[in-house]
């Protein structure tokens, strides 16, 4: 199962984006082959509608939960339609490292 | 003006957009299912819920949950006896899941697909989650009811009409609040 999680940066030592439409990267990490994919968001300097423009992005790629620190108000309707969890996590400091962890650890 | 009509809650909207009949030629004229409708006969026929159930569920009044899932069976059998397409679009709806909390990793999650029930933290797989419940719900039209004897007043809950709450403090039932009731008892400035 694929999980997105939003990142400041392009490496696994970068932290959790607060945002979630403008975030910098999401990184697309699979629970089964172990891959991690960083994919630069294409909507971080859009003046409206990033939020639904990334939920798109997410949803093309497969994921199934998306970690964040936020989520606009757009948003959530149309993840619950498209059957994506969400997870609102208000720890900035946790790097992408430890929350694939936590995930490899919930396996 | 007509009344703005209220906004409806889907739990469940299809995951798919519609059905088609078998050995017909394409045709387009298809009939169109609100997901307020389809959510109405998943409550009654699939969940089996009676109409005062389903009707708080959807946040509507018992009246109009059965004219929308009147309305909905109408229009399947429309479907099914000319032999038309169903195309599931539009509606006054929104789509809703409940928030969870996990005190392992201090998370809070959403749980989307109701069908399975949800007993660990999809972050770091604790079992300590608990529900989160809003109490300040924002919904477009407050509703109140208000004791026409002493004038309490409390916020109505759709499916439970006003006349049959009960004011705790002289236990007289209430009435709806600026409704044509509270106007003939008198009260004039709303």
């Amino acid at each position: 199962m694929k999980t997105a999680i939003t990142s400041t940066g392009n490496s696994l030592e970068s932290k959790l984006d607060r945002r979630f439409g403008r975030c910098s990267f999401f990184v697309i990490y699979d629970t089964e082959s172990k891959s991690v994919e960083f994919i630069p968001n294409p909507n971080k300097e859009n003046v409206e509608g990033a939020g639904p423009a990334s939920v798109n992005l997410i949803a093309s790629r497969d994921a199934k939960k998306v970690v964040s620190g936020e989520f606009g108000a757009k948003v959530k309707s149309l993840f619950d339609s498209l059957q994506i969890q969400l997870i609102v996590l208000n720890d900035e400091e946790k790097t992408i490292n430890e929350i694939i962890e936590l995930l490899n650890h919930n396996k | 003006m007509a009344r703005p009509k209220r906004i409806r809650k889907v739990i469940n909207p299809p995951h798919f957009k519609g059905y088609r009949p078998l050995g017909l030629p394409e045709e387009n004229n298809p009939v169109i299912l609100n997901y307020e409708e389809y959510e109405s006969i998943r409550l009654s026929d699939f969940e089996l819920y009676g109409q005062h159930e389903a009707a708080q569920v959807m946040e509507v009044s018992r009246p109009t949950y059965a004219r929308i899932y009147e309305s909905a069976r109408r229009k399947v059998a429309q479907a099914f006896v000319s032999g038309r397409p169903i195309v599931f679009e539009g509606g006054k709806v929104y789509f809703d899941s409940e928030w969870y909390s996990c005190t392992g990793c201090g998370c809070w999650f959403n749980h989307p697909s109701k069908d399975q029930e949800i007993k660990n933290c999809p972050l770091c797989g604790a079992p300590d989650i608990k529900q989160y419940h809003e109490d300040n719900d924002q919904s477009a039209i407050e509703d109140v009811c208000v004791c026409p004897k002493c004038g309490k007043e409390k916020k109505h809950l759709p499916g439970t009409p006003c006349r049959k709450e009960v004011c705790l403090d002289c236990n007289s039932f209430m009435i709806r609040k600026g409704g044509p009731h509270h106007y003939r008892n008198g009260n004039k400035n709303y």
